[in-house]
């Protein structure tokens, strides 16, 4: 086993622990970037005006009403931005756009002494506008070839061939809509410029080295003149990977105008109408099984509805084409992959980047392909399963892919999978208008970033001469724990109690040239970054208590703060600031920066093809759902979840990835509903639902009655961070099981062998409908085929 | 009394710390002004009292003489109606180097992971931990809402061993935990410490509510002290905007930029206030609060028991009002349906008078009504008796806190297995709730039958001209119409098999 994945016995990671910033929470002390603002004194405040066309030329625009308003201090325009009037990675997203691309597009930017003045100044800017054809639906898009980026295929042996030759053949389309992120915090960011003129942008974002670049390139500036930090967000979910870059940039701007703070946030209408969202996708498909149920070819074609900008869409649908296997060994498999180009908000990444679009095609095809085959659905499921030694169609071999069956098998005993499937046969065969279901789905998801570039971290751990210890490291904090799990490595390579570390906020000129804190690869690669330098530290002050201890250096011993010399049980034992101060004295560097990149990852995308994730991470969950026979309204009734989280660093905070990422991928299939003006009115293109009265997400009413969440035990993953697995992602795939529980349960209101299609999400009204198919088809039966409903 | 005006003597009570609260305009909300002062753990996740980030405690007459800490949305809030108040915030719930229980309960169970919506959990869930009487309801009880546990072998779990009904956190939003350490961290809560001094303060009375005068530039906010005050001042401004507990005024506000040259708030006029039952008729004030209705009434009008769980949420609930919801006009708010079924009539005032009006003549068309100008609805008025069979019966996508996409109720007098008399409110499926006229006509008369039943409910189902919208489709409406009484049939029957 690698040192890295090897753990002492007696540390800080593997222990509960709460949420470092958790009292800060509870209290109201914590500081989120515009609480910041709150407290700055002579802060502007920035508001956009935003374009009520889904498609047009900007033809005119007048800003000398707005600067009439009292209050109002400049309005920004394209004609102030001294650098590069572009807010994204790949030229397609200007700043201050000559062309409105999507229905509520920010034209240019109103500064205001309040909110009250930027608001109203917005509102007096006069735009003229010449209205253009639009493309709002992936179906007009696929009319009308509207594509962006590189198509993709994923390919191995020979799909049409198998198609031709497998007994049993299935074809369908399965659609599928985005998930808005809403973060509890909106984007936000407050922009500084000091006496030397640096640009300092407080900034909710989980990529502020990438903040950095866009600032400084909107700015005209380099990038040391330019500093990011960011203390933590409210919530970021992949909403915060490449969206906040041009709002702080906005910021920036107007405070390098002015040489006053500015701030912009986003309120909700304004963040869900301008912000990028999980990509909606259009599926097509046919797959073919043999006689007894294994899956032996597929051929697909994805097309992912990219918005007006290509964003992170190119990478998210490579994802998606990684992920339509999720658990599965399928042998021949041909896998097309596209972006579409809309006049919607340019869609981005959301937690699982694509995979769970993937795997949402084929769960989608085993749940209504189960009945067709007469098998259960579970049973489909498990018996095409990865085993040893099988490949993923591009290339990378499943390793552990025996996990799944361990983590299958546990399932079903903990979850009393065959008890409980005959308790609900029982009830319901009771229950004319109200029946339940059991689903078991898995999950198999590839850790690391697609762009192997993206693999590696830097941190920077410092020791003071009283042996206390403050790290910083290139990831952010957005509520997945990843902080606390950083303080605990730190702790446990220091050999330090957990309290003995403090950590301080991201900054790009602490660590820079990071990664964004996405792909759930946060603790893998930060955490080696710290490890990293406390290792480097750790060999300095082992030579230093060698010294005083009067053994070797590789004989000293490093826990609970104490130092020790192997073979020495008598000698005094060193405190570990004892050391450090000691170490100063003789002119040692008590401070390192630390460096990780994940070894072993390949990956040529031209050809799909490749080893791109250092490891898979599994999971398997078993949903009961009951559903109303006469509304389609629905309750979860009782979850069970096994995961594998590697050894875990942080049981409660992982329990709490997994738990939170299920109920957020509950809402996206059942509840999340984004609607968007698809007429030829005045308001197409607009967003319909772009308020939390309109966009539910679940609440207490939606989270299971009964949730049980096992850690697989024994499940160390050499050659990461203390033999942990990440956790971020994963889970939210576990959510399936609702959707397909539903879709039993839907059936089990007609009579059995017959495919049920589940619209998604699978509102109350998409659940009705199903079952009312369901009925009408056993009706049709029973006039048809009496003996068949015997039987 | 002294009317209290803009000159800077309008103050409000903070976390035991009186403070001056004029910020010089007459629209600023009270979350505004909290985060403007220092005060910044109250968040803005919605602005629309959707989401709860915002929620703080506000200390409220308890009807017994004593305080209830009331969870409200600041957000909504006009910092002028708070006047004389006493509010405590996340940051007002702990004492130095001492959390609060909820906050003990919520950060060591896993409760915040960004942390963003906690303080607003914070609130709410102390209101509830504070709430008398709470200890000793202990039973697991279900709300019509939730249809029971139809095997009986399990209460339907949204009430806590210690009595924290989880209700109390229907109007907050996490979108990082999946609720349930949340919902551990709620029901481990014990009661208050004996020396807890926001404990104690539920033994004094509340403030009594001031009249207020705040005039801005963008406008003017009056809190009138009685009912004359109020209809002198709306004759005199015809077009200013009545508010109770600004739950639909502040949406505006805060959403769709709206401002008023006059506010006028009449939640505090004693004669809006009454929850009378008598032997004709139930009255409700209009400017009692979902809530405190709820918490009177006691189950005594079992149609309203069976619809408050399912209006909105606790944090709305807590000051969105009869006269309100009806005043508004909407044609999905959740109190016509069930007043409607329940034959109610509207007490309505002046500075000319009172009259009274039947509800099924008051809504005219889509958000209009036959208020005059200068006129404001006083009380509801429930006849009695009441119907032997009701019920609410409400369509949304989610069960806590979402708005109704159809809203029926009904209620019917069964006697010796013959309807004799049916009413059936309807929301949802017109520019107005209305009455299904014809759908009572193919009840009454007709013996409690399913095949009445399915005769009606085909009636029932061609009601209204429902609207395909984000909500539902148009089809899915008439479905659910339908499908209701169907529902409504199918669970009475259980319910008396279950009995006898």
């Amino acid at each position: 086993m690698s040192t890295l994945s090897s753990r002492p016995a007696e540390s800080a990671v593997g222990r509960s622990v709460a949420h470092e910033s958790a009292a800060q929470h509870a209290t109201g002390k914590a500081l989120y970037t515009d609480d910041l603002a709150a407290h700055t004194v002579g802060v502007l405040t920035a508001w956009p005006v935003q374009a009520g066309h889904a498609h047009a030329s900007i033809t005119g625009l007048r800003t000398d009403k707005a600067l009439l308003v009292p209050g109002v201090v400049r309005v920004l325009t394209a004609a102030d931005v001294p650098g590069v009037n572009d807010a994204g990675i790949k030229s397609d997203e200007p700043l201050f756009p000559s062309e409105v691309m999507f229905f509520g597009h920010a034209v240019c930017w109103v500064l205001g002494e309040s909110t009250e003045a930027a608001r109203l100044g917005a509102a007096a800017v006069e735009v003229d506008y010449a209205p253009l054809p639009s493309i709002v639906t992936v179906q007009e898009a696929i009319r009308a070839e509207s594509f962006q980026g590189m198509a993709r295929t994923v390919q191995r042996g020979d799909a049409g061939a198998a198609l031709t030759t497998a007994p049993r053949v299935f074809e369908g389309v399965t659609e599928f809509g985005g998930q808005e992120h809403f973060y509890l915090e909106t984007q936000a960011s407050l922009a500084q410029i000091d006496d030397a003129g640096q640009v300092f942008v407080q900034c909710s974002t989980q990529h502020p080295s990438e903040t950095q670049e866009i600032v400084a390139h909107v700015l005209g500036l380099s990038s040391n003149a330019v500093t990011v930090q960011n203390l933590r967000m409210g919530g970021a979910f992949g909403g915060k990977e490449m969206q906040p870059h041009g709002f702080a940039a906005v910021a920036a701007l107007g405070a390098l105008l002015t040489g006053r703070p500015v701030r912009l946030r986003l309120n909700r209408t304004q963040d869900m109408t301008m912000t990028g969202k999980r990509h909606p996708f259009h599926a097509s498909w046919r797959v073919g099984f043999s006689e007894d149920g294994r899956v032996l070819g597929l051929q697909a074609t994805l097309t992912a509805d990219g918005g007006w900008s290509l964003d992170l869409s190119e990478p998210v649908l490579g994802r998606a084409l990684c992920h339509i296997d999720n658990a599965y060994w399928i042998p021949d498999i041909e896998v097309h992959g596209r972006v579409a180009k809309t006049n919607k908000t340019s869609q981005t990444a959301f937690r699982g980047f694509g995979g769970p679009q993937g795997m949402f095609v084929i769960e989608d095809i085993l749940g209504r392909c189960a009945p067709a085959l007469g098998l259960a659905a579970a049973q489909l499921r498990q018996q095409n399963f990865y085993t040893p030694g099988q490949s993923t169609p591009y290339g990378q071999p499943v390793r552990h892919a025996e996990r799944l069956g361990t983590v299958w098998d546990q399932l079903s005993t903990t979850s009393e999978f065959e008890t409980r499937t005959s308790q609900i046969a029982l009830f319901n065969a009771a229950h004319p208008h109200v029946k339940r279901a059991l689903a078991m789905t898995p999950v198999k998801f590839g850790i690391s970033f697609n762009f192997a570039a993206f693999n590696q971290a830097g941190a920077l751990v410092h020791v003071y001469k009283d042996g206390s210890v403050l790290i910083n490291h290139g990831g952010t904090e957005m509520g997945q724990g990843l902080h606390t799990k950083m303080l605990q490595v730190a702790a446990t390579a220091l050999g330090l109690p957990l309290d003995a570390v403090r950590l301080a906020p991201t900054r790009t000129d602490k660590v820079p040239n990071t990664s964004a804190t996405a792909a759930s690869s946060g603790t893998d690669l930060n955490g080696g970054a710290i490890r990293n330098a406390c290792d480097q530290i750790l060999s300095r002050m082992a030579d230093v208590a060698a010294g005083l201890l009067g053994v070797n250096a590789a004989d000293v011993r490093f826990a609970q703060g104490q130092v020790t010399g192997l073979g020495k049980p008598n000698a005094a034992i060193l405190s570990f600031g004892e050391v450090a101060g000691a170490a100063y004295l003789q002119r040692v560097q008590l401070w390192a920066a630390g460096f990780y990149r994940t070894a072993g990852l390949h990956w040529d995308p031209e050809r799909m093809q490749g080893e791109p994730f250092k490891y898979f991470a599994y999971g398997a969950a078993a949903t009961e759902v009951e559903v109303d026979g006469f509304t389609g309204a629905y309750t979860i009734r009782r979850v069970d979840i096994v995961h594998d989280v590697g050894d875990s660093l942080s049981p409660l905070i992982d329990i709490g990835q997994i738990e939170g990422g299920f109920v957020q991928g509950a809402g996206w299939l059942t509840l999340e509903d984004l609607r968007w003006d698809e007429s030829d009115g005045p308001g197409r293109g607009r967003l319909l639902t772009q308020s939390a009265s309109t966009y539910k997400l679940p609440s207490f009413s939606e989270m299971p009655q009964i949730f049980n969440v096992t850690l697989l035990e024994r499940a160390t993953e050499d050659g990461v961070i203390y033999g942990s697995k990440a956790v971020g992602e994963p889970p939210f795939m576990l959510s399936f099981s609702v959707r397909e529980a539903l879709r039993q349960a839907a059936a089990s209101f007609g009579a059995p062998g017959h495919s049920v299609e589940l619209a998604s999400p699978a509102t109350p009204e998409a659940v009705y409908w199903a079952l009312t198919r369901a009925r009408q088809d056993a009706e049709r039966d029973v006039t048809l085929s009496p003996a068949l409903a015997d039987a | 009394m002294e009317p209290r005006s803009a000159t800077g003597n309008l103050s409000v009570t903070v976390n035991g710390k009186l403070r001056d609260i004029f910020d010089g305009r007459a629209h600023t909300t009270a979350l505004e002004w909290l985060r403007g002062s220092g005060l910044s753990g109250a968040k803005e996740g919605c602005a629309e009292g959707e989401c709860g980030a915002c929620a703080i405690m506000l200390a409220q007459a308890d009807g017994s003489g004593g305080t209830a800490w009331t969870a409200v949305n600041s957000c909504l809030l006009p910092l002028a109606a708070l006047d004389g108040q006493e509010i405590v915030t996340s940051e007002g719930l702990a004492t130095p180097g001492t959390l609060h229980p909820v906050q003990v309960e919520l950060a060591e169970r896993g409760g915040s992971q960004c942390g963003y919506c906690t303080p607003g959990f914070a609130c709410s869930m102390a209101a509830e931990f504070y709430r008398r009487g709470r200890g000793t309801e202990s039973t697991p009880v279900g709300h019509p809402a939730d249809g029971g546990d139809l095997d009986g072998t399990e209460g339907c779990g949204e009430r806590g061993p210690n009595g924290f009904d989880l209700h109390a956190l229907s109007g907050n939003l996490c979108r990082c935990t999946g609720y349930r350490p949340i919902r551990d961290a709620a029901y481990a809560l014990g009661e208050p410490d004996p020396g807890d001094a926001l404990a104690a303060r539920r033994d004094r009375p509340s403030a009594s509510p001031l009249t207020t005068v705040v005039t801005a530039p963008d406008g003017t906010f009056i809190r009138p002290a009685t009912l004359a005050g109020a209809v002198g001042l709306l004759a005199e401004h015809p077009d200013a905007v009545l508010v109770a507990g600004s739950t639909d005024w502040g949406v505006d506000v805060n959403l769709r930029g709206r401002r008023s040259p006059v506010v006028i708030a009449i939640d505090a006029l004693p004669e809006l206030r009454g929850v009378d039952v008598g032997a004709e008729f139930v009255q409700i004030g209009a400017a009692v609060t979902l809530s405190e209705a709820e918490r009177v009434l006691a189950g005594r009008v079992p149609l309203l028991a069976g619809m408050f769980p399912q209006f909105a949420s606790r944090l709305i609930r807590n000051r969105a009002t009869f006269g309100g919801n009806l005043g508004t006009g909407s044609p999905i708010g959740d109190t016509p349906p069930a007043l409607l079924a329940l034959d109610a009539r509207l007490v309505l005032a002046s500075s000319s008078g009172q009259r009274e009006v039947a509800l099924e003549e008051y809504f005219t068309g889509y958000r209009t009504t036959v208020l005059r100008p200068g006129e404001l609805i006083m009380a509801v008025r429930i006849p009695l008796p009441l119907a032997t069979l009701s019920v609410f019966h409400k369509i949304s996508k989610r069960r806590f806190d979402d708005i109704s996409s159809v809203a029926v109720a009904f209620a019917i007098d069964v006697q010796n297995g013959v309807v004799r008399r049916a009413r059936v409110g309807l929301g949802g499926v017109a520019a107005t709730p209305l009455r299904a006229h014809d759908t009572e006509r193919a009840l009454t008369g007709q013996p409690w039958t399913s095949e009445t039943a399915a005769d009606a409910a085909r009636v029932l189902g061609t009601e209204g001209t429902p609207m395909d919208d984000h909500r539902a489709s148009a089809r899915y409406r008439s479905a659910m119409l339908e499908q209701a009484l169907l529902k409504f049939y199918s669970d009475v029957t259980l319910d008396q098999e279950a009995v006898s």
